[in-house]
């Protein structure tokens, strides 16, 4: 299938250099971090639970999203490869939809290497592997609906440090939106807008091991907007 | 004009602006199966946002291009079959080895297994790559990147070859290596060579085309400019008793270059194949009129001298 082929190229880039070696060791780092050492918070509920563990998730993936994401568009405009990349016998949509699997693939992995703290945990007591399951499939989604945001910015610019920059600073948005809801004077229709636009509030109930297609949807349509929005950047030719 | 019947690449009124700048203002051209044809022009003639059309990775404002009858805009997808490309520069994922762009490239052409193999060491022969082969590209000489560059342009056996440019920044060495590679080329692929290097498409095209301020200027083939040679001349004398030695051996004044240099008058004068009894003939009339003969010596065809020309008469910059 021909967007393996681009999938493939762009999972194999990270780890031909440092870069993705760093960013699945800082991902896994700072999870098992917050986790088992800040607050105490694991040792002193006493519980075989991963319920903090993915409490986290919403903002590690505010900070590492961005930061996979950020090459894939800026460096290839940076570079000019983009014109190369271009020339082969891929559709923009076809290279858009590839790129994207391919850092998802990276983000996978990074989560992949977190599934450590599961392990220690069910060596430490009695783990219900059910709620972990589905709490690490909704992760996935998230991280997939962050990622198309982050693919999408980094099409807007030939810097990556601004890309990250920019996807860090949206992927908060999308994660403190919610807070709106809690302000005096915000309309209720803008109140439950913000609810249903916050991505941290529909990881809520599968942080808690309950998949919610309702959640998973909303997850799909973010990266189905994202990355129509990051097609049609490209189409523009704006850096051409 | 100097276009072919059977037309490979076909342009017509092709315009194109960026902000207010006109990078091609209503270019026409027909590139024939199997020519070599070399777009020349100075920087910022519009020769590379031609070939960026061509290519499909920029749209023309409007105007039309086709490959092989596919339009590159509507059916780019078509056309990327059918050609292979180096852009200017060769942008390369510089962490990659070799063998992999290889790969990527076949893949990304829908080569894979046998096939996929059996093309790269196809081109890894056609342009010597074998001693680079596992090299990671950071570690290339430029040469062999811009080999790699013509390499995963060749990969997918391409019936038109564009190359931007390239020999752009390579040592004398390595130009005439790249030019034999390309030079190989002949005649079993369409391909359009830019540059502003003139001896570069004098060597390998065989037809040339000149652009300046998005318009074609010129459009020649390289057969009927060698028949167009050019004579330096320079006689002890006034402008017009070198104007009456030429006339009296028959030979076409092309340009007065220095009339006042010491009582003596250069010029540039039309000797078709440089015909011996054309510099006899010059010689023999400048004895006659009792003029000294300083110089008589062959320029080379007049390539240089016409682009010099248009670009000057159309106020380019060279």
């Amino acid at each position: 299938m021909r967007l393996l082929v681009i999938a493939r190229r762009e999972f194999f880039a990270y780890f031909e250099s440092i870069i993705g070696y760093v960013v699945v060791a800082l991902f896994s780092a700072l999870a098992a971090a917050l986790f088992f050492l800040v607050g105490d918070v694991f040792f002193s509920y006493n519980q075989a639970s991963l319920r903090h563990f993915f409490a986290n998730m919403p903002m590690l993936i505010a900070v590492i999203a961005p930061a996979i994401a950020m090459r894939v568009w800026a460096e290839e405009l940076r570079s000019g490869t983009v014109e190369r990349l271009m020339t082969l016998p891929f559709s923009i949509g076809q290279l858009v939809v590839g790129k994207f699997l391919g850092v998802w693939a990276v983000f996978a992995v990074a989560l992949g290497c977190t599934l450590l703290a599961p392990i220690t945990v069910e060596m430490l007591g009695d783990l219900d592997w059910g709620p972990v399951i589905a709490a690490y499939v909704g992760t996935l989604f998230m991280a997939g609906a962050g990622l198309a945001i982050c693919c999408f910015l980094s099409a807007t610019t030939t810097n990556q440090i601004v890309a990250w920059m920019f996807g860090a600073c949206v992927l908060l948005v999308f994660n403190l939106i919610h807070l709106l809801a809690t302000a005096v004077f915000v309309p209720r229709w803008l109140a439950e807008l913000s609810l249903n636009l916050d991505m941290s509030q529909h990881f809520n109930a599968m942080s808690r091991g309950v998949i919610d297609l309702s959640s998973i949807g909303f997850y799909i349509g973010v990266m189905v907007v994202a990355l129509v929005a990051n097609t049609l950047v490209l189409s523009s030719g704006r850096f051409r | 004009m100097a276009e072919q019947s059977k037309a490979v690449v076909q342009v017509k009124g092709l315009h194109k602006s960026y902000g207010d700048v006109h990078a091609l203002r209503g270019l026409d051209l027909e590139v024939g199966a199997g020519q070599m044809l070399g777009f020349l022009g100075p920087n910022g003639a519009g020769k590379t946002t031609a070939i960026k059309i061509i290519s499909g990775f920029i749209a023309a404002d409007s105007g039309s291009a086709s490959i092989c009858g596919f339009d590159c805009e509507s059916q780019s997808l078509d056309v990327k079959q059918v050609l292979g490309y180096l852009p200017e520069n060769n942008p390369l994922y510089l962490e990659m080895r070799v063998v992999d762009a290889l790969g990527f490239i076949a893949a990304a052409h829908g080569l894979s297994g046998v096939q996929r193999k059996d093309a790269i060491d196809r081109v890894v022969e056609q342009t010597q790559l074998q001693e680079v082969y596992w090299r990671q590209l950071r570690y290339c000489s430029k040469g062999f990147r811009q080999r790699v560059g013509l390499a995963q342009a060749l990969l997918n056996d391409p019936q038109v070859l564009l190359l931007d440019e390239p020999t752009n920044g390579l040592d004398p060495l390595q130009v005439v290596e790249m030019r034999k590679l390309i030079s190989g080329l002949r005649a079993s692929k369409t391909v359009m060579i830019t540059s502003h290097v003139l001896s570069e498409i004098e060597a390998v095209a065989d037809r040339v085309v000149v652009l300046n301020h998005g318009v074609k200027v010129m459009d020649k083939n390289i057969s009927d400019l060698a028949d167009e040679q050019l004579l330096a001349v320079e006689f002890c004398c006034t402008e017009d008793k070198l104007r009456e030695i030429c006339q009296q051996a028959h030979a076409t004044v092309e340009q007065i270059v220095e009339a006042s240099k010491a009582g003596r008058c250069q010029a540039l004068v039309k000797a078709n194949n440089l015909a011996p009894e054309l510099v006899a003939n010059l010689a023999k009339a400048a004895v006659a009129l009792n003029v000294d003969v300083a110089m008589l010596s062959p320029r080379g065809h007049s390539l240089e001298h016409e682009f010099r020309k248009i670009c000057h008469d159309n106020g380019g910059k060279e």
